[in-house]
């Protein structure tokens, strides 16, 4: 054997422990972060998953015109405005006539939601021959009802250190044993805006309030930031000082704390332009600064990627140098600019502290139908949400983050999918 | 320390001797020879493209020393050299497409038919339609075959309709000989094809848009023997109808296509002389120096 075979030989051992030593760190960093991702996702699963459903409670409302204080005759106005909260109270008092006490009483009154006065009304203004009839309807029942039902509350508990007395148990169990309490699917979650009382609180709101504020964000940062990387690195005259120093900011602005983005929109969008506050289009213009540089920066690379042959060839071919942009290096780099632009989208979708500078923070009860309307977004929803004292809030917290979640992975997923489409050999 | 690197293959100066005696080492002076001008004849009548005093700088950097060279009507002028001599930067000059180097600059007169190339009315989009150029690597566009081919007729809007089209991709294709190849499957990737067959694309797209020049900047350096020979023989049909100018490394090829070759040198044109001339009885030292294998 050769005197360097055998330097070599000796060394080899070592070489194999390291490369072992390595596979071993790396297998073991990616256990580690995948168990946290599965401690993660299954606390915030197990939390969130009840508030999927939501108890309801059947009653059987006597819709009488003396009551409710209109006759079949009256116009609709009068039907809005009739009291079908007290057919709703009566009906109470008598499915439990024994409950005397004004406390009691009134605490009779809240074992079924307050929207269940307006479900009543929306049935009859649908349908008037309602009137004077005696129906059975499902109501929501009120969040501590709903929190009882789905077993986080402990009736061995004391008394006093319970949401639900003893009473109230009592009632808990006799509409139990009548069937008229029970668990279905809670529609209320994705059909309505946010409330403060928990079993009517809803994210819609926040749902379109991030699709419209995405929507603003997208069509703002994707035209400027492609436009400007494709100038950057086709058009703009190299080793310039101004280029330079542009370049240097744009990397300087992905590292800036988003919040700073906030105030900036709070002072110049505004204060100086006038831009109605709360909107999702102050959101999205806010968030557009957040999300350039992410875009740019990627679209610089995918565009810097593209090979140079291709270019000559058309270039070569007589196409002028936009020609050549359109038709080859755009087309070629989409799909690095399409993931840039998803991380950025999915980023914003995920911002909090920029929104809380320019007012989307605020409680907004109506879903927004415009650009214009009042607004909030799906993690201000999460923050505010867990901000609230109530117990129900805490499972619906975690069901928002769920379905925040879910749209981030579709996002990732269609941008894997454009990826794909627009990925081509060269 | 030394001990181990001795013992490293490769280290040892014994192994670096091969059993066949080299080649006399280079001397500084076989490269010092002056070289004043241009020799043999690279002036012809009545020439397709010519240059004078042409000198091509890379910012501060000067890559090409006083070139004056003409290039006749339907031959195929090959211009050899050793690397970095400036033959491929001279090609560039000629389609202007230098220009897309922003630090490149380029002085001197360049006539396509007696009209200035570089004249300030001169739009470099129609210079390049008219002087064609097919690069080292095949570069086919990421489209189908027949994309590719329509791509300069679709750009210049040479075509009125689609059987016009689908006319001038055939022909187009045939002339480089690809046609038969791959008649059915015009609408499959380009860079689906083999190297050879990709770089016949590009001719035929080249052709494509009719050109008077076609510039070939080593086309067949990525290809195999066989390829080489497919691309050899086409260069000489198209001959008939077009002027080449080829930039090779490979002296064989320019022996084999070309009618004239130019000796390229550290920047300056040292010999333009028929082909025959060149290779059997080359004029300048430099010139023979290179195509005896001293060095390049």
């Amino acid at each position: 054997m050769k005197d360097s075979t055998k330097i070599i030989k000796a060394g080899l051992n070592k070489r194999y422990a390291r490369e072992k030593r390595f596979k071993f760190f790396g297998l073991c960093s990616i256990i580690l972060s995948f168990a946290f991702l599965l401690i993660l996702l299954s606390t915030i699963v197990g939390r969130g998953l009840p508030a999927f459903q939501q108890t309801y409670m059947k009653l059987d409302v006597t819709l009488d015109e003396e009551t409710l204080g209109v006759t079949s005759n009256s116009s609709s106005k009068e039907l809005f405005s009739a009291k079908y909260d007290k057919v709703i109270r009566n009906t109470l008092y008598d499915m439990f006539p024994n409950v005397s006490d004004r406390k009691e009483k009134r605490a009779l009154r809240n074992i079924v939601s307050n929207s269940a006065a307006y479900d009543l009304r929306d049935k009859v203004i649908a349908n008037p021959e309602l009137l004077g009839t005696t129906q059975s309807y499902w109501f929501l029942a009120k969040d501590d009802v709903d929190v009882y039902m789905k077993g986080n509350i402990d009736r061995n508990l004391p008394e006093s250190d319970r949401r639900i007395k003893d009473f109230q148990l009592v009632w808990i169990d006799r509409l139990i044993a009548e069937d008229r309490l029970e668990k279905r699917f809670n529609t209320v979650l994705f059909n309505a805006a946010d409330s403060r009382e928990p079993e009517q609180a809803g994210m819609r709101g926040a749902i379109m309030g991030s699709f419209l504020t995405m929507l603003v964000t997208l069509l703002l940062s994707f035209p400027v930031a492609v436009a400007a990387a494709a100038y950057l690195e086709e058009f703009a005259p190299q080793n310039n000082r101004w280029v330079d120093l542009i370049e240097v900011n744009i990397n300087n602005l992905a590292a800036v704390p988003s919040i700073v983005f906030g105030l900036l929109g709070l002072a110049v969008f505004i204060n100086f332009f006038g831009v109605p506050r709360s909107t999702p289009l102050i959101g999205g213009l806010v968030l557009s600064l957040m999300t350039l540089p992410t875009i740019i920066i990627a679209s610089r690379a995918a565009i810097k990627a593209v090979p140079p042959s291709i270019k000559e060839a058309a270039i070569g071919m007589g196409a002028s140098p936009v020609q050549t942009l359109f038709q080859h290096t755009l087309p070629l780099a989409m799909p690095g600019i399409l993931t840039g632009t998803i991380i950025g989208m999915a980023q914003a979708l995920g911002e909090t502290a920029p929104l809380l500078m320019i007012g989307m923070v605020a409680f907004v009860a109506e879903v927004p139908g415009g650009i214009f309307d009042p607004a909030t977004v799906m993690p201000v929803q999460i923050y505010l949400w867990s901000d609230s004292p109530e117990r129900a809030f805490t499972e619906r917290t975690s069901a928002a983050i769920m379905v925040l979640l879910a749209f981030l992975i579709v996002m990732n997923l269609i941008a894997i999918i454009l990826r794909k489409k627009f990925e081509r050999r060269w | 320390m030394n001990e181990i690197l001795e013992t490293l293959p490769g280290t040892t100066t014994q192994s670096l001797q091969s059993d066949e005696p080299k080649p006399e080492a280079k001397t500084r002076d076989e490269f010092d020879v002056e070289i004043d001008g241009t020799v043999g004849q690279p002036f012809v009548d009545n020439p397709k493209m010519s240059s004078r005093n042409c000198d091509v700088f890379y910012a501060e950097k000067q890559a090409i020393f006083d070139v004056n060279v003409d290039i006749g009507r339907n031959e195929i002028i090959a211009m050899i050299g050793p690397s970095g001599c400036g033959k491929s930067t001279y090609l560039r000059v000629l389609n202007r497409m230098n220009d897309t180097i922003p630090i490149c600059r380029t002085t001197g007169t360049h006539t396509l038919d007696g009209e200035d190339i570089y004249a300030k009315d001169q739009d470099p989009v129609l210079l390049r339609a008219r002087v064609g150029m097919v690069f080292q690597k095949p570069n086919p566009f990421p489209k189908s075959i027949y994309d590719n081919v329509a791509y300069g007729p679709r750009l210049h809007g040479l075509t009125s309709n689609r059987s016009e089209l689908d006319d001038l991709v055939e022909a187009s294709l045939t002339k480089a000989g690809l046609f038969k190849e791959v008649k059915d499957d015009l609408q499959k990737p380009g860079t689906g094809l083999s190297g050879g067959q990709q770089q016949r694309l590009c001719i035929a797209r080249a052709i494509a848009v009719d050109p008077e020049v076609i510039l070939m900047d080593e086309p067949t350096s990525a290809l195999d023997p066989i390829a080489t020979a497919i691309i050899e023989e086409l260069m000489d049909d198209l001959k008939e109808s077009y002027t080449i100018a080829i930039v090779t490394h490979s002296m064989q090829q320019a022996a084999r296509v070309s009618q004239r070759t130019a000796y390229f040198h550290l920047g300056r044109l040292v010999e333009v002389n028929d082909t025959d001339k060149v290779f059997t009885n080359p004029e300048h030292q430099l010139t023979e120096n290179y195509i005896t294998g001293r060095f390049g």
